[in-house]
Formats: C-alpha cells, sequence, structure tokens
C-alpha cells in the first residue's frame, strides 16, 4: 500500500494502519476509522496558600469504528500494537456480521494542515516555573484586599498527538498544544461570602503567559469577589439586558450553537430543524464557527475526523445559511464535513461539536449602548448556561453583573441565572457593539467535554427574563 | 482481581523510608448501545484500566496516573509522582489514611447474570424501550435516543500504611430521550431505569415517564413572576441534595469556603429536615464497602432535626479540621487524586406522598425538572437560580404546564422553608436519593 510516511506514525507503524483498515472491512462495512491519541497532561493545584498537589499522566490508545449502513460498531484499546488493534478492530466490525456494501478502500495518503505553532512546551518549562505563577497569583489576589479570604488556583498543560486513518485514504495527524489557569477567590463581608473567578486558556504552550500576565488574572477574580459584597439580590422578571463582549458569546454557544449541530437537525430535535434560508436573528446578526481561528481555546488544525477545521458561516445577516457537519451527518446528505467532528478522547466517538463560535462586530459604541438603556442589566461576565435543542429554551448565569439606571452602570447584583428561548432571544437583539472579545469554555454533551472558545461584541437583548429574587 | 492487587502491592512496596506510596488500580469493561427507529445506531464495546499512584514525602504531595495495566508504566508512574511531591508546598496535614479498625459493610455489588448477559440481548431491550416510547402516545413525534449501558468495575487500593483492599461492582442502565409534538408545540422529557443487573431494570417505567415527562408540559407557557411554593420532583431533589453535599465537605468548611463554615450546631433547616449520607446501605446505587482511600463505608449523620451535626471528611481533610476521616474519600477514577464527596444522600422521608402533598398547595409549582444547576447556584454563597419547567398548582391541583422560567431562592432560606418531605423515596443512580420535597417562599421569574 503506497504511503506517504507521517509525523506520527511512531504511534502505530503505517503498515499496520492498512492492516487493521483492512481487517475492520474483512465482513463487509462502508467505512473503517483508526483514531489513535498520545497524551500527556499536567497541572498544578495551589489552595489554601498552598502548592496542594502537582499532578502528571500519560494517555495512550486507539478507537476503531466500523461503519454498516446507518450502525456504527466502535471499540477502543489502551494496546498500540498491531495484536491489540486487530482485536479492537473485530470488536468494531461486529456490527457489521450481516454484511454490508462491501470492502471499498482508498490508498492511504496524508493532508493535513500544519498544526498551530508552539515556541515553548510546556514540558520543557521546570515545573517549578510552574508553581510561581500559581504562588505569584495567590499574592497578587490576596493583596488585592483584607476582604479576601481564600483564593485558589489551578495550572493545566497538555499535548495532545492524534494521528487518524481511514478506509477513504485519509492519513492525517495534529499535535495540540494547549495551556490554561484559572484563580478563584472568596471574599467575607457583613453579607455573607461571594466568589469572583478569571480564568486564561488557549491552544499555545507557555508562551500564553508573555502576553497574558498572570497577575491580571487574579486580580480580575479578586476584584468580582469583593465587588459582589455590597451585590444585591438580582431582580426577578423581564428586563433589557446588556452584554459585555467576551463571555457573553456563551449565549450563542447555547441559543443557537447546539441547536445548528447536524445531528440534532438530522433527528428533527432542533428548532432550527428546516429553516435554511430563513430569517432566525435580527438583521446585523452575523454567527461563526472557526476551528481554524489563531491560538484561541476551541482551535485545532484538524478535526478528530481528520478533516482540515475551517471558517463556516453559520447565520449570515440574521438569516441561517448553514448547520455544523462532521463526517457521518454529512455523508447522509452528501456533502461534505464542516471541520467540526470531535470527541473526547480516543475511547469516545465523535459527533458535531463547535470550536471557536462567535458573532462577529457590529459599528455601534459599546458605551452609547449602555447610555441608551434606561433601565435594565449590565452583565460583564457570565459563568456558563445549558439549553435544550428541541424545544430552543436556555438558561446562561450572570457572575458579574451590575444594574443600569438611567443609561448608567450602578449596583452590583448578586448571582442569577437567566432564561430565554433560543429564537426569541436571537430576534430580540437591537444593538451590536464595534468592539470583540473570545472567551475559554469547556463545552459538555452526550458524556463528552471539548475546549471550545465563544465570542461577542458588546450587545443588548431588549428583553430577557432575569431569575432573580427581587422585585424588577 | 488478584492481579489488581498485586500490581498494587508492587508498587506501593517501592515506599523508601520516611515517604508514603498509594496506589489505586482500576479496570472497567462497558458495553453501549443506541438505537434509532428500529436500528442500532451505535455500539461500543470497550475496556479501560489503569494505575493512580500518589506519594507524600516529608509533607508534600506528588501524583501521576498512567492509563494502562503495565507493571514498567506503573514504575514510571510512581517515579514522575515523586518528582512531582517535591515541588509541593510542605504541609502538616498531607498524608495517607491509616488502618482505623472501623470494619467494612459486607455488601454484595456484583452480579454474574450482567457478566454473561449476551450482547444481543442488550440490544433487545434498548429496541424495546425505544419501540415502547414510540407507542406511548400518539404525540410523540420523535426518540431522539434510546439506550442501554452497562459497565463492570474493579478496583484495588495498597498503600505502604498497610491498606490493602478491593472491590468489584456491576450496573446497567436504560435511557430514553423523547420528544413530543402538537401543532407547532414541542416538548421533551426523558426516562430511565438503572440496576445492577438486567432483571432489575423496569423498562415500562422507564418508557412510562420518557411520554409522560415530554407530553404532560405540550402547552406550556411561561408564566407570570410570583412567590410561591415549589414541589420538587423526585428527581430534582437529588439534584439539590447533591448540590448540599458539596457545602457539606469537611474541607471546603475548614477552608472558609462553604456556607456551613463555623455554624456546627446551629439550627440550620427546619425540624423535619434530616439529612444522612449511609453507603452501607445495599438499595443505594453509591453503596460502597470502603472509600476511596481503603477505609471502610460507614452511615454518617449531616444534619439531624435541622441541627447541623457533621460534615464529610477524607484522611487530609479531617487532619485539616482536628478530626478525623469518616471515610468519604471519593474519586473520578485512576486519573484524580481523592476528593472529599457524598456516595448515598438521603432525607429522612415524611408521612406523605407527592399527591397529598400537592393537595396541601394553595398556589405553587410543581417542579419537573431544573436547568442551568453548574451556573446558577453558587455552594458557597449559598445563591439559588435555576431554570425551571413542570406544572403550576391552583388550590391543590395540578393546573396548566409551565416553561421558560426560573426558580430562587438561597441554599439557607430554602432549608428553612421547607414545608414537606415525602414519603415516596426512590433510589436514582448517583450520590443522592429521589424524594418529593416542598419549599415556600421562592421566587419564580417569569413574565
Amino acid at each position: 500500500m503506497p504511503l506517504t510516511v507521517g509525523p506520527l506514525t511512531d504511534l502505530v507503524e503505517a503498515p499496520t494502519l492498512g492492516r487493521v483498515l483492512h481487517e475492520s472491512l474483512r465482513r463487509g462495512g462502508d467505512f473503517a476509522e483508526i483514531f489513535a491519541e498520545d497524551c500527556s497532561s499536567s497541572s498544578i493545584f495551589l489552595d489554601d496558600s498552598k502548592v496542594e498537589e502537582l499532578s502528571s499522566g500519560r494517555d495512550r490508545g486507539a478507537g476503531i469504528r466500523v461503519v454498516v449502513g446507518e450502525t456504527t460498531g466502535f471499540a477502543h484499546t489502551a494496546d498500540l500494537s498491531e495484536k491489540g488493534l486487530l482485536t479492537a478492530a473485530e470488536a468494531a466490525a461486529a456490527v457489521a456480521r450481516e454484511g454490508g456494501a462491501g470492502v471499498r478502500e482508498a490508498p492511504l495518503s496524508r493532508r493535513a494542515p500544519e498544526p498551530h505553532q508552539v515556541t515553548t512546551y510546556p514540558s520543557t518549562v521546570p515545573k517549578s516555573a510552574k508553581v510561581d505563577l500559581l504562588l505569584l497569583a495567590d499574592d497578587t489576589a490576596r493583596s488585592a484586599g483584607g476582604a479576601i479570604v481564600q483564593v485558589s488556583a489551578g495550572y493545566g498543560d497538555s499535548r495532545r498527538r492524534i494521528l487518524v486513518a481511514n478506509s477513504d485514504g485519509l492519513l492525517a495527524s495534529d499535535d495540540r498544544v494547549r495551556t490554561r489557569l484559572f484563580v478563584t477567590c472568596v471574599a467575607s463581608g457583613d453579607g455573607g461570602l461571594q466568589t469572583g473567578s478569571h480564568s486564561l486558556a488557549y491552544t499555545l504552550g507557555f508562551e500564553m503567559f508573555d502576553d497574558h500576565p498572570v497577575e491580571e488574572v487574579a486580580r480580575q477574580a479578586a476584584r468580582r469577589a469583593i465587588t459582589k459584597l455590597d451585590a444585591r439580590p438580582a431582580p426577578s422578571g423581564v428586563l433589557p439586558v446588556v452584554l459585555k463582549s467576551g463571555t457573553g458569546g456563551i449565549i450563542f454557544h447555547e441559543a443557537c450553537g447546539h441547536g445548528l449541530e447536524a445531528d440534532h437537525i438530522l433527528k428533527d430535535s432542533s428548532v432550527y430543524t428546516g429553516r435554511l434560508g430563513q430569517v432566525v436573528a435580527s438583521r446585523g446578526v452575523t454567527l461563526v464557527d472557526d476551528g481554524s481561528l489563531g491560538p484561541n481555546w476551541g482551535s485545532l488544525a484538524i478535526d478528530d475526523e481528520g478533516r482540515p477545521t475551517q471558517r463556516n458561516v453559520l447565520i449570515q445577516d440574521g438569516v441561517l445559511t448553514d448547520y455544523m457537519w462532521d463526517y457521518l451527518r454529512a455523508r447522509k446528505e452528501g456533502r461534505t464535513s464542516s471541520g467540526n467532528g470531535r470527541r473526547q478522547s480516543y475511547q469516545d466517538l465523535p459527533m458535531v461539536r463547535m470550536t471557536n463560535t462567535f458573532l462577529l462586530a457590529g459599528n455601534e459604541d459599546p458605551d452609547e449602548i449602555v447610555s441608551q438603556t434606561p433601565h435594565g442589566v449590565y452583565v460583564a461576565q457570565l459563568g456558563g448556561g445549558q439549553v435544550n435543542t428541541a424545544t430552543g429554551d436556555f438558561v446562561f448565569g450572570m457572575t458579574e453583573a451590575y444594574l443600569i439606571e438611567d443609561g448608567r452602570i450602578t449596583e452590583p447584583l448578586r448571582n442569577a441565572n437567566l432564561i430565554g428561548n433560543g429564537p426569541d432571544v436571537l430576534s430580540k437583539i437591537d444593538a451590536i457593539g464595534d468592539d470583540f472579545e473570545m472567551w475559554p469554555g469547556t463545552c459538555g454533551k452526550d458524556g463528552q467535554n471539548v475546549s471550545v472558545g465563544c465570542g461577542q461584541p458588546t450587545l443588548r437583548v431588549t428583553g430577557i427574563t432575569i431569575g432573580g429574587t427581587a422585585s424588577a | 482481581m488478584p492481579e489488581l492487587l498485586g500490581l498494587a502491592r508492587r508498587v506501593a512496596e517501592r515506599a523508601t523510608v520516611g515517604e508514603e506510596v498509594e496506589v489505586y488500580v482500576a479496570r472497567g469493561r462497558e458495553t453501549s448501545i443506541r438505537v434509532f427507529e428500529g436500528a442500532i445506531e451505535q455500539l461500543t464495546a470497550a475496556e479501560s484500566a489503569g494505575v493512580g499512584v500518589r506519594v507524600i514525602s516529608a509533607g508534600r504531595q506528588g501524583f501521576s496516573y498512567v492509563g494502562e495495566l503495565d507493571g514498567f508504566a506503573a514504575l514510571e508512574a510512581l517515579r514522575e509522582a515523586r518528582d512531582n511531591a517535591t515541588f509541593a508546598t510542605v504541609d502538616e496535614h498531607a498524608g495517607l489514611a491509616s488502618p482505623d479498625g472501623v470494619e467494612p459493610p459486607v455488601l454484595d455489588l456484583w452480579r454474574q447474570e450482567l457478566v454473561s448477559f449476551p450482547t444481543d440481548d442488550k440490544v433487545a431491550l434498548a429496541l424495546d424501550l425505544e419501540r415502547r416510547v414510540r407507542a406511548g402516545d400518539p404525540r410523540i413525534r420523535q426518540v431522539v435516543s434510546a439506550d442501554y449501558l452497562d459497565g463492570l468495575g474493579e478496583e484495588a487500593i495498597a498503600t505502604s500504611r498497610g491498606i490493602e483492599v478491593t472491590s468489584r461492582s456491576t450496573g446497567c442502565y436504560l435511557f430514553v430521550q423523547a420528544v413530543a409534538g402538537d401543532g407547532d408545540d414541542t416538548q421533551t422529557g426523558f426516562g430511565y431505569s438503572v440496576g445492577r443487573a438486567p432483571a432489575d431494570l423496569d423498562i415500562e417505567a422507564a418508557a412510562v415517564d420518557a411520554v409522560d415527562r415530554a407530553t404532560r408540559l405540550l402547552g406550556a407557557k411561561k408564566a407570570r413572576s410570583a412567590k410561591l411554593t415549589a414541589v420538587l420532583d423526585r428527581r430534582v431533589t437529588a439534584t439539590l441534595l447533591g448540590i448540599l453535599s458539596g457545602t457539606l465537605s469537611g474541607e471546603e468548611v475548614a477552608k472558609g469556603r462553604s456556607l456551613f463554615t463555623g455554624r456546627m450546631g446551629e439550627q440550620v433547616g427546619v425540624d423535619e429536615l434530616t439529612l444522612i449520607d449511609d453507603p452501607t446501605n445495599p438499595l443505594a446505587y453509591g453503596a460502597s464497602q470502603h472509600d476511596a482511600e481503603g477505609l471502610a463505608c460507614r452511615c454518617n449523620s449531616l444534619i439531624e432535626g435541622g441541627e447541623l451535626k457533621g460534615f464529610l471528611y477524607n484522611t487530609y481533610a479531617g487532619r485539616l479540621a482536628g478530626t478525623s476521616s469518616t471515610g468519604s474519600a471519593v474519586r473520578g477514577g485512576f486519573r484524580t487524586t481523592p476528593g472529599v464527596g457524598a456516595r448515598a444522600l438521603s432525607l429522612q422521608p415524611g408521612r406523605h406522598d407527592q399527591a397529598e402533598i400537592i393537595a396541601e398547595v394553595s398556589e405553587g409549582f410543581l417542579v419537573q425538572s431544573i436547568t442551568g444547576v453548574h451556573s446558577g447556584v453558587n455552594p458557597v454563597s449559598g445563591d439559588f437560580s435555576v431554570g425551571a419547567e413542570g406544572l403550576m398548582i391552583r388550590g391543590g391541583e395540578l393546573a396548566e404546564p409551565v416553561r421558560e422560567v426560573t426558580i430562587a431562592s438561597t441554599i439557607q432560606r430554602m432549608l428553612q422553608h421547607i414545608v414537606a418531605v415525602g414519603s415516596d423515596v426512590e433510589w436514582l443512580p448517583g450520590a443522592a436519593t429521589g424524594v418529593t420535597l416542598a419549599i415556600d417562599d421562592i421566587a419564580m421569574s417569569g413574565s
């Protein structure tokens, strides 16, 4: 079998890949794939001013899937020898016993973009330097004020080398280096305890800290906790909401991102099924998912099915233009994948997932958006959300928010969830700022977690339900 | 299992003078089947295993893991854990569990029937589940997924302080997600059943639950904002207890990161509130003979008659707080160190079932499910705000369905405003049991 040798054939030798793919389809089947992975990670956790723990580990293995018609068989193994892979191939191929469309194999050829450039691999950085970052974070946060009574901080890095080979002849690899840091503070005041947190996460090596000082992360976390000591209960009811650029991107991740994943569409379990070409959002709303966007947290050179990531415009000026696709869902519709097939690890099947999902900037001045809001809520940080794609109902939690009174940001508010309906909220966006920021998050779907980016300019929603306890 | 313990022991025996070594070895086998429109959509058969090594030397802790059961790889993890330890802060409270003489409960959590249960029969269960849901009501428009899942888990712990334990358990689940439709209206509901062996699974109950939950929400509207009594469905109560367990972690309390810090012995709830964590009860799916550090599991009383009575501790948290472990170490597999957590929380049941509780409520909201728990509940400040759907209660009767509202209060306030604990205990997967719970003075936000 002719083959261009890729950089990661040290994981599994090329001739072995060919033999295992052949064995996977021996009893029939339409498609076979090997996903091999070697992941090393390290983390450090500081709490109570003590470096409590350094942890590191390594996971190596391969997942093999065999597709026969609408059925997928999957098996995984930590044994990367040919024998181990053949055993997994046999287990995955068990679903093919009734015979499939027959063997269709193409010679393997390597085609993949270069992974993101990393200048300082975290594995080359002394552990003591990583520990020092956390000690600095602790010091900085505690010096923010006497109200700070507790600080925890975490550092993590990972290097995930993957290799994908399939019976269509694809052979691709990626080398993903990610680094992250978070700080959480507890402040104590007359009204009890409050928390504040901030995080930093990029598809970069240790050079991430050159542009993003740890002290800034710690100060943000401490400031949030202290500010909330004076916070009053959030209002209960419908109010205009101005979302500051950055974490507000969660609203799109939840309000429509999940609903635009083709697996939900094809099962008719999304409110966006059958709505291509229709107006689904206010004019000016252009939503993009782009896994190739710089060193953001959701960036990948190729997805976990070997497909290069790309820029996909999902909503163009309020009109729904496309969904997000993985291999299986695209095959069913006779089109190509959009590079959105992702999995948590070799132990999981890929499915349609977001990468970096963001709303493009508009042309309004963010300050003016606030000043033109007589009464409402200004949300400076969101802490996560959840959606029911079939109904479109979603929640997201505010972790730093203020009242807007007479066009001015005034008193801080305690944490609360906001609730809305995707299509409804998207049609109520009436102002889009000219600023923009991305935010890193972890997205969970069907038990699998992957890193994603969210982003948006400052924007206003004319009315959304705020789940506090005070009268609005 | 002797091979798992053997591997753990061989690594733990490498401890040098003045060094403590803990080796946790786990192996699991799982089958996961998803069917769609009468055919298998996915079938996964998988085995996974790994070793986690914790080293404590001169008060410094380090950890490392490897995702395979290989002697050389495990020794590499030991070397790496030792190196990691040299960078940690000296902590006088760091240390492994010492055998404390408490006898572990005798529990049989392994069912050989599951081991030999044929794959074809597993597929048949999932297909049957999907069929029953589709046939359950003409308004069921889609069954997004019908899953059968099972797992066999084995683990061994050996430490240089003389702990050597093994355990094994089986579990299987059915899970189904239904979409109901009526005109333009769409609602969802899910149902499940859990057991240690296939014979424990109640396929009809799972199907009926998914159908009922999806169809009874059809026509749901946003409600007007109001202060009212929330009647939490059993599954919702279990989620609430899970949140509460985080605030009862002795480690969080000792570090000043819990709303219960400094409140031991205080009346934190109504007289009817009694909460225990009892992993020795074989009915609980979180039942276990020993905790994640190898100490015997035991029944811990947390709140009695509304009075705060106890917290949960692993070895480290116990030392930090000047007390001892309550056998409450938990870990999320071989890749992590032991934390503190509950395994089998339950409220002392009251005398009335859900229907009787609802009959006593003049204006209220039966909460069928909640969303946004991770984004809207803060176990430190106690702020509680979650998305909710369910049915209004008027004059003691269930009324119109409601969606897209939130319910909010604080955890502190909710415990003081419990008006009824149900008698309808349900053993659920996860670390808490379900029971109907009515709480008044809840702010519902809607239109």
